[in-house]
């Protein structure tokens, strides 16, 4: 993406605009060029609009500010850490901060949060804006008492020069500042801090909003209630594509407290789009998903309703039989061919192979799926929950421009990735405005409209993890090097990993793919896509290398890693990072004791590059008898750059990782029969629960030369295999397909 | 049908079929949103209040079945934040989304009431109903010990 400070006729004295308030106070305005769209995912690369001047810092009367968070909430923690970054360089005391979502305006640039995008993309740009604001400070108090502003120190909200003990605070300065000319981007650049002078940035900043959450106010999507608003659910085909024949809208309409049902017509392409379905829209949620008992509707259920995981896992299996060592070269979805694989096979001193498996998964962020939607004269606004905030998806929902769409970001409970994709925000449009143009019809006013789904709505209808197929082949030579690698994968729409390690530290290497086929399951992506489960297979068989190798499979990491070979390492991967994860994981956890743990003890290992960080685990865990797992002690290494912005966030973040990763070790899976998903609630798909976490997860940051980078998913992927492979250490048992549950483990 | 239940201190009417679950009531009829919906079956915790002091689903309590026993939602504790709980809960940091932690603090503030210095086993054994899709658990775990070691001193 092109760094918009270049784009033609963008004037750079206009960086920064101030306006006087009333009373006293200043609005600080900037251009803050939006420099990287956030992730594969989302949208929200620059545009003409994102150079309109956009209101970061309001400077208030009592010498407080307002600082605005642009991004979504999920969780992640985004609202507290930017306004963090520009509330340091701005130099305030965190104390004098009131933070403030911003609703979704192309002034802010990209506001979207996937990819673990949002710190890097954003940290400079908000450090700039700081710096921008101090600054102005410092010239209004130069020019105030006429001396040089290399005499003025900041601090606190206020100016202080030096040699005479003046001090004035910025709310005083206000006045003069809205007269001064204001700073430009090199000026407010060369004005940033250097990082030791941090006093915001790096600090354990708590949760702006914890109060909020811990008194049960009103915080989130599924709270939002403007006055007379009705509720509705929306009732989908089980079967993906599937769409209404018929429906007893009539019966259904005759229900107490039942205000509208209707048959809402298939619009758009893809993930983001309208399905077909039946709408009931009644005073309250439970009377409108009560009427569901009521409603019956014949489905056309389409032909995807022949479709099912045992076929899927069929059609794998014997694509790999026909063309695991024949595959086409790599053609579009990616692949690899290095060198000759298959005749280093044949002169390699040791073969190994296996298959692995990973199933699909569903997000099942705890708050279900849900938007709120008033349409009027034409104009539709929304308050969404969305981790890709969009007008589109309402104008194409509502059948409007663009344009007539205001939308509010509302804090949500979990996105993990299922809130990149929008499609209640197209429903609630829809059913929004039919709901609006039917009371118009009896002469009665609009109301907004709230959607909710169910749990099983939310399982039943997801954009699922894909699953993965993989068919491995390394070859040894006589030292245990590692000197051919072959990884097949049957893609059930498979991100086929072209660039993962042990690429780039091997002779000989292919990878490639072949499609299974017809698979029409709706995919998308989950938390740290595709290493969520890429990791897997990927750390679990090069644990099998070393193995086979005799080697230690810390040490057998760390060897390759130090031999690029095969071109190299590709993708922007650093090998002495990820050596510098595993050396100091090692080092945390005693690795080189642990043949001394007891039987049915065992430590295992895992790294991970994703989303520009890099992460590895050492986890120690005991198996019982009865295949009981208890997760003893974790120890997690973590290198994502120069500056933690917040480590009270951070370990928050790789905790939650952790156990998301146990969640998706033990007992999920999305299995299709028939076209359907089969798991319905939570009996089906359990996530980890307290007691089955370990008490104790030790993390270290290590700190190295390289811009700070995101968080919200590199730490999940590793801890997948550093679980299975520390399941090998203590029992000699090699997990080669996931949930555990299907193979009779449980938690113990 | 008209049904009188007593809130969090307050007696409030309402008239609801019978079978509707004191969780709606409570978001849609009284505006109380701090309870949350997360499944449905009472298999998350996200509903949890207390019915008389007891920690209930509130997703599968229908409100012909609360009568007049005592309701107490995440609204019942300080607006200020001030209870014990609510202090380390914020102190230690302990929401990332944050839905399911009104749930989790009225689980934990039953705990206390009875077992006012747990013990780990304690702990997860009230708290085990409760999901955390984030994993904050080890915080919640801490914040229910400094709870307890705090609501002790004062």
């Amino acid at each position: 993406m092109a760094d918009t400070l270049t784009t033609p006729g963008l004037d750079r004295r206009s960086f920064l605009q101030i306006s006087a308030l009333a009373g006293g106070g200043l609005v600080i305005g900037h251009f803050v060029p939006d420099v990287l769209a956030q992730g594969p995912q989302g949208p929200g690369g620059p545009n003409a609009a994102s150079l309109a001047p956009n209101v970061y810092i309001t400077i208030h009367p009592d010498n407080t500010f307002t600082i605005i968070a642009k991004n979504p909430e999920t969780g992640q923690g985004i609202r507290t850490t930017l306004p963090q970054i520009i509330a340091d360089e701005f130099d305030v005391d965190w104390a004098q901060v009131k933070v403030q979502q911003a609703d979704l305006d192309p002034k802010f640039g990209g506001q979207t949060e996937g990819g673990s995008r949002a710190i890097p993309s954003n940290y400079r740009n908000m450090r700039v804006v700081g710096a921008g604001g101090r600054l102005l400070m410092v010239n209004a108090a130069a020019a105030q008492w006429n001396v040089p502003a290399s005499e003025l120190t900041t601090g606190g909200g206020a100016v202080t020069h030096t040699p005479t003990g003046r001090k004035a605070t910025y709310a005083s300065l206000s006045a003069r500042a809205a007269a001064l000319p204001v700073p430009d981007q090199a000026a407010a650049e060369a004005a940033l801090k250097d990082p030791k002078n941090f006093k915001i940035i790096g600090q354990r900043i708590r949760g702006v909003d914890n109060l909020a959450i811990v008194t049960g106010k009103p915080s989130f999507s599924i709270d939002v209630a403007p006055p007379g608003m009705l509720q509705a659910v929306f009732v989908k085909c089980p079967v993906f594509g599937g769409k209404v024949a018929s429906a007893n809208v009539d019966e259904v309409k005759k229900l107490p407290g039942v205000k509208h049902v209707f048959i809402v017509e298939p619009a758009g392409q893809g993930n983001n789009s309208l399905a077909s379905g039946v709408a009931i829209v009644a005073d309250n949620w439970w009377i409108a998903n009560d009427a569901r008992t009521t409603l019956k509707v014949t489905w056309d259920e389409g032909a995807v309703a022949t479709q099912s995981s045992v076929g899927y896992a069929t059609q794998a299996s014997d694509l790999a039989s026909r063309s695991a060592d024949t595959a086409p070269p790599p053609g579009g979805r990616g692949g690899a061919a290095i060198g000759d694989v298959q005749a280093a096979f044949k002169t390699a001193a040791k073969v190994v192979e296996a298959e692995y498996m990973f199933p699909l998964l569903s997000h099942a962020p705890l708050e279900p799926q849900n938007s709120t939607a008033h349409f009027k004269d034409g104009r539709i606004e929304v308050w969404s929950p969305s981790q890709t905030p969009s007008t589109q998806h309402p104008a194409l929902g509502a059948g409007i421009p663009r344009e007539n769409v205001t939308m509010h970001l509302v804090r949500a409970g979990g996105g993990f990735g299922r809130r990149l994709v929008s499609e209640y925000d197209i429903e609630v449009s829809r059913i929004a405005r039919l709901v609006t143009e039917e009371r118009a019809a009896a002469g009665l006013p609009s109301v907004p409209v709230k959607l909710l789904w169910t749990r099983e709505d939310d399982m039943a209808h997801d954009q699922y993890r894909p699953s993965g197929y993989h068919y491995f082949k390394a070859g040894l030579d006589g030292a245990g090097k590692l000197v051919a690698y072959r990884d097949f994968v049957a893609s059930t729409a498979s991100v086929i990993p072209s660039n993962e390690f042990p690429r780039g530290f091997c002779e000989h290497v292919t990878i490639s793919s072949a499609a299974v086929s017809p698979f029409d399951v709706p995919t998308g992506a989950l938390r740290a896509p595709p290493t969520n489960g890429v990791s897997f297979v990927k750390q679990g068989f090069i644990d099998e290398v070393a193995t086979a190798a005799g080697q230690d499979p810390l040490q057998y990491r760390i060897d390759l890693l130090n031999a690029p070979a095969g071109g190299g390492p590709q993708g922007g991967f650093n090998p002495v990072r990820a050596r510098g994860v595993l050396e100091a994981v090692r080092d945390m956890s005693d690795w080189a004791r642990r043949g001394q743990l007891p039987k049915g003890t065992g430590k295992g290992v895992a790294f991970q590059f994703a989303h520009a960080g890099y992460v590895a685990y050492v986890v120690e865990l005991a198996v019982d008898a009865n295949k009981a797992i208890s997760i003893k002690r974790v120890w997690c290494a973590v290198d994502i750059g120069r500056q933690i912005v917040n480590p009270s966030v951070s370990e928050n973040l790789v905790n939650g990782a952790f156990v998301e990763a146990m969640s998706h070790i033990m007992n999920w899976e999305i299995t299709i029969d028939k076209g359907r998903v089969v798991q319905q609630n939570f009996p089906q798909y359990q996530p980890t629960r307290m007691a089955q976490v370990p008490k104790e997860i030790t993390v270290k940051f290590l700190t190295t030369d390289f811009d700070p980078t995101g968080l919200g998913e590199p730490a999940l992927p590793p801890a997948v295999p550093a679980i299975t492979n520390a399941m090998f250490a203590a029992t000699g048992v090699r997990i080669r397909s996931l949930p555990l549950a299907k193979h009779g483990y449980r938690w113990a | 049908m008209t049904y009188s239940i007593v809130v969090n201190g307050e007696t409030r009417r309402v008239d609801v079929p019978e079978r509707m679950p004191l969780l709606w009531v409570l978001r849609d009829s009284l505006g109380l949103k701090g309870t949350k919906f997360g499944c449905g079956v009472a298999q998350c915790g996200a509903c949890t209040v207390l019915i008389d002091g007891q920690p209930t689903r509130s997703c599968i309590t229908p409100i012909s079945a609360v009568g007049a026993k005592k309701v107490a939602t995440i609204e019942s504790l300080p607006s200020d934040g001030t209870h014990p709980l609510q202090k380390a809960w914020m102190e230690l940091d302990v929401p990332q989304c944050g839905y399911c932690q009104a749930g989790q603090l009225m689980a934990a503030s039953a705990l206390l009431a009875k077992t006012p210095n747990p013990n780990d086993e304690q702990i997860d054994a009230a708290m085990s109903g409760n999901l955390c899709r984030c994993g904050t658990y080890n915080r919640i775990r801490a914040a229910i010990k400094s709870a307890a070691t705090n609501g002790r001193r004062g």
